[in-house]
């Protein structure tokens, strides 16, 4: 994992220091809000509906057992005892005060973290593949990667005033697990013709109210030319995008208006330009990156008590089941802990679950834990033989839920129960939706179904990825939901299809259980997913199972 | 109906706690929408806003909500404007937390 040196230690702390006589200014009336605003944005304070809320970075979603004990501490003593672990791989508090913001802010830094660039018309924080590093089926891990591109970025002087927000994925697998087609720049690991490593280089994508699905820029870029051609993007995007409005300001926009021919040539010819003026300082450093990311010390054990206790334990059986996934070691696994017990918050975790999730960590992960874009906690290197022990120590913390994949691993965005934009809650529909599957014990038989929902038109929530997505609007006053069928957020990514009108609260959770009911009556048999069965067979018996025989061919 | 005048109060959030306040009649902030001034004219309404706009020391945001004449004072109407004097549904946290069933 990567360790601060002296310059970013002092850069953070310089950096509160600032925020803290702007706080002390902004108190003492000295600032205005209309100035005060765009500083604490700077520093990843929002104002929310019911009180300030910072958001915290956790660069390309990796996290050390001290630092999660550190954001165990935070929420303990500045907060309500609970952090919530966003769809960017970023954790919100939702409870500080102005008064205490700087404090918290010297806590973070205490264990090498900040909320710099997690707001504001910059680059944002740098997501990547949570099971990078792990992931049996990874060319390489793209986390040295992600740390280069963090530091370019952060307090890039050309960067820090945007047209809009900006964001940045890498996966280092073909197997997309970072969703790289719905962000600003994607950048998936690829091998040429001769074996070479490079990124492909995708551009253009993103959701919100106007999604898109990225669109390859560059086929092949040499790692060498990372920096250099990113630097030509946005410095292109910095030009081009548009300043007049704020809703046609994305990138994506700036691809459709001026069309990808016309960007890809501004791209390479500013790309010749700039390559000149890096001198090699940036290859330095991402060698030096890169002995910070040294796959751990993997231990040698035998397994077989692995499979015995799999066998003797039912319950483990089928967490094994879910929660695991495939590790390039093959004597060790990748545990995914499930944020989404039926009925909890999507993504919250309290201070005592942080604690036992970091001391698992310590003791049988090698110190590592990731925040997934589905909002659930990775323990990435778990030896087989430490499997059962790490199950019932999460099984003890009410963290041992067996459902990812399965139809409650439900992404929800805080929604208007805590945010200032949104125009309908998301966590209540979540909850029920949950509550109401565990109830009907279906789950396992459903197989893989991905729901995701946004309680606004920006899309927090990736609702336009879910096999089913929900978006919740203001309809008069009313909360009302919209849904939308076969969105996909792998490698693959497709943007989901609207079914109709939509639904008011008291009846979206009847509808989705309709929904699911029509796939399990039309699949072929248990092995035809949710989202097989849509692409075979369409809307049609979807739409009938929502708005009955006679308003399904109405209800466009 | 169609002539109805809307009964308007001031709305905020606190500069410190961040929470929401509505104005009260001598241009203090309150936490409870009920003791909040409400009023039916249009140009008084614009004025009581100007007056909060120019707390900018003790406030952010402020703007007019729509509101009805309860029993105790004003009570919100849109479900936005309801869930402020409430706080979040998935824990009894905010303003619910300090008056329970308020």
């Amino acid at each position: 994992m990567y360790t601060y040196n002296d310059f970013d230690h002092s850069f953070v702390r310089e950096r509160i220091a600032q925020f803290r006589a702007q706080v002390e200014r902004r108190m003492a009336g000295q600032l205005t809000e209309e100035e005060f605003k765009p500083l604490r944005l700077m520093n990843g304070l929002y104002l929310q509906l019911h009180a300030y809320m910072l958001r915290i970075a956790i660069p390309y979603g990796t996290l050390n057992a001290q630092q999660m004990r550190q954001l165990a501490m935070i929420a303990t003593r500045w907060d309500k005892g609970y952090g919530h672990f966003t769809t960017r791989q970023n954790i919100q508090f939702n409870w500080p005060e102005l008064c205490d913001v700087s404090d918290i802010m010297e806590d973070l830094a205490d264990v090498q973290m900040h909320a710099i660039q997690t707001s504001g018309n910059t680059i944002r924080n740098v997501t990547a593949d949570h099971f990078a590093g792990a992931a049996a089926d990874e060319i390489a891990d793209p986390r040295p990667y992600a740390e280069l591109i963090r530091q370019w970025s952060t307090d890039h002087p050309e960067f820090q005033f945007l047209p809009r927000k900006f964001k940045i994925a890498l996966t280092g697998s073909p197997h997309d697990r970072a969703v790289t087609k719905a962000h600003d720049i994607g950048l998936r690991m690829v091998r040429n013709d001769v074996g070479e490593t490079g990124f492909e280089v995708i551009i253009g994508g993103g959701l919100g109210r106007t999604p898109i699905i990225g669109k390859v820029l560059r086929a092949f870029l040499p790692v060498q030319d990372l920096l250099p051609y990113l630097e030509a993007i946005v410095s292109v995007y910095n030009l081009l995008g548009r300043r007049d409005n704020k809703y046609k300001a994305r990138i994506k926009i700036t691809v459709r208006e001026h069309g990808m021919e016309a960007i890809r040539r501004r791209v390479e010819d500013a790309f010749l330009v700039r390559r000149t003026s890096f001198k090699g300082a940036d290859q330095a450093l991402l060698d030096d990156i890169k002995e910070n990311f040294r796959p751990p010390a993997f231990i040698k054990a035998p397994v077989d008590g692995f499979q015995a206790s799999q066998e003797g334990d039912v319950h483990f059986d089928t967490w094994v089941k879910t929660n695991l996934a495939a590790h390039k070691h093959p004597d060790y696994a990748i545990v995914t802990i499930s944020l989404k017990t039926p009925g909890a918050t999507p993504g919250d975790a309290t201070a005592k679950q942080m604690q036992v999730m970091a001391d698992l960590a310590e003791r049988y992960g090698h110190d590592e834990l990731r925040i997934s874009h589905e909002q659930n906690i990775i323990l990435p290197h778990v030896h087989k033989s430490r499997l059962f022990d790490v199950y019932n120590a999460l099984n003890e913390a009410h963290l041992a839920t067996a459902n990812i994949g399965l139809v409650s691993d439900i992404i929800a965005c805080p929604g208007m129960d805590y945010c200032a934009l949104a125009t309908a809650r998301s966590i209540p529909i979540a909850q029920e939706i949950a509550t109401r599957m565990e109830a009907l014990k279906l789950e396992h038989d459903i197989g893989p179904l991905k729901i995701k929902i946004s309680g606004c038109i920006n899309a927090c929530g990736h609702h336009h990825l879910g096999h089913i997505g929900i978006l919740g609007l203001d309809r008069a006053g009313v909360e009302n939901y919209q849904i939308t069928l076969g969105g996909e957020a792998t490698q693959n990514a497709r943007l989901g299809e609207r079914t109709g009108p939509g639904f008011p609260a008291n009846e979206i959770v009847p509808a989705i259980e309709r929904l699911i009911f029509a796939y399990l009556e039309c699949r072929k048999g248990p092995a035809e997913t949710f989202i097989e069965t849509y692409h075979r067979l369409g809307q049609g018996p979807f739409k009938t199972a929502l708005y009955g025989e006679g308003r399904a061919s109405h209800a466009a | 109906m169609k002539n109805r005048q809307k009964i308007m109060v001031v709305t905020a959030n606190d500069l410190l706690m961040g929470d929401a306040v509505w104005l009260t009649i001598d241009d203090g902030w309150t936490r409870d929408i009920a003791k909040a001034e409400a009023t039916q004219e249009e140009a008084q309404a614009q004025v009581r806003l100007l007056i909060a706009r120019s707390q900018s020391h003790a406030v952010i945001g402020p703007y007019l909500a729509e509101v009805r004449l309860g029993p105790d004072g004003p009570e919100p109407l849109h479900f936005r404007e309801i869930f402020r004097t409430r706080g979040p549904s998935n824990y009894a946290h905010g303003k619910q937390e300090i008056r329970p069933g308020g």
